[in-house]
């Protein structure tokens, strides 16, 4: 009998689902979501510094692959989730000194690493294809 | 409440999980390094941009330049395994996959780590 109540399920704390999303909550998610993303991006990394070592046939193969269409469409997710990720580490900095904990700021705050995102992603490809 | 800590682990301050804040000093550590080290990246990658095999391993083979992506590759590597540890612990319960799933892991980012770390060295030392 005793067993049978060590076999009933655990209470869990109410989820995600119940909680409407907001700002600040959406952006946590996010950084966590690039942070995977960015884990998994490391492949494209070792991958063109091999292909840099290798030959150059291997190397114009790989390099032909990120100039696809669909290596650039890659590319710039995976700057914008560099950005993003990099954008949400700098909150977390600014709250690790204390500051900007209150709700309207933590909002605006929240809002200013999605934009911040955007636009540095944005102005980053910009540059880089003006230097071409 | 009275206090069960024994003196030494007050000392040691480690809590519950054994290890205190260490997890959380380092990812905040690598995380600082991160952010000049990334751009860093980001902004060789922008002026390598449509050049050829031999102006990106001219460009790799730079000193400064290889010695600064071994200390990207370093401090991003060590970031995102603590990062991935915690994202393994929060989802994952049962104790076999968790623990095969850390050990995977550190497999991972470490094997990522050797390879670029060696494509690295290969190109400057002119392999």
């Amino acid at each position: 009998m005793s067993k049978n109540t060590a076999m009933r399920p655990r209470p869990l704390s109410p989820h995600l689902s119940i909680y409407k999303p907001i700002p600040t909550m959406l952006m946590s998610i996010l950084h966590r979501i690039t942070g995977a993303a960015l884990y998994v991006g490391t492949l494209l990394v070792a991958w063109w510094l091999i292909a840099a070592a290798g030959s150059p046939e291997y190397f114009d193969l790989v390099d032909s692959f990120f100039g696809s269409f669909i290596g650039r469409l890659i590319l710039f997710g995976y700057t914008w989730a560099l950005m993003h990720h990099m954008l949400g580490g700098i909150r977390h900095f600014i709250w690790d000194a204390g500051l900007l904990f209150d709700k309207e700021t933590s909002t605006k705050l929240a809002w200013a690493t999605l934009a911040g995102s955007i636009i540095l992603t944005i102005l980053i490809w910009i540059v880089g294809y003006a230097m071409r | 409440m009275s206090d069960f800590r024994t003196p030494l682990g007050k000392v040691r301050g480690s809590g519950s999980a054994r290890d205190g804040t260490e997890h959380f000093w380092r990812q905040r550590l690598t995380a600082i390094a991160n952010v000049p080290l990334v751009l860093f990246f980001v902004g060789l990658l922008i002026s390598l941009n449509g050049e050829g095999y031999d102006t990106v391993r001219e460009a790799l083979a730079d000193p400064l330049v290889t010695v600064l992506m071994i200390l990207m590759i370093g401090s991003a590597f060590y970031h995102m395994r603590l990062g991935m540890q915690v994202i393994i612990e929060d989802y994952v319960h049962g104790e076999g996959n968790k623990l095969a799933l850390l050990i995977l892991n550190t497999f991972f980012t470490v094997l990522m780590a050797a390879l670029s770390v060696f494509a690295l060295l290969k190109i400057a030392f002119g392999g």
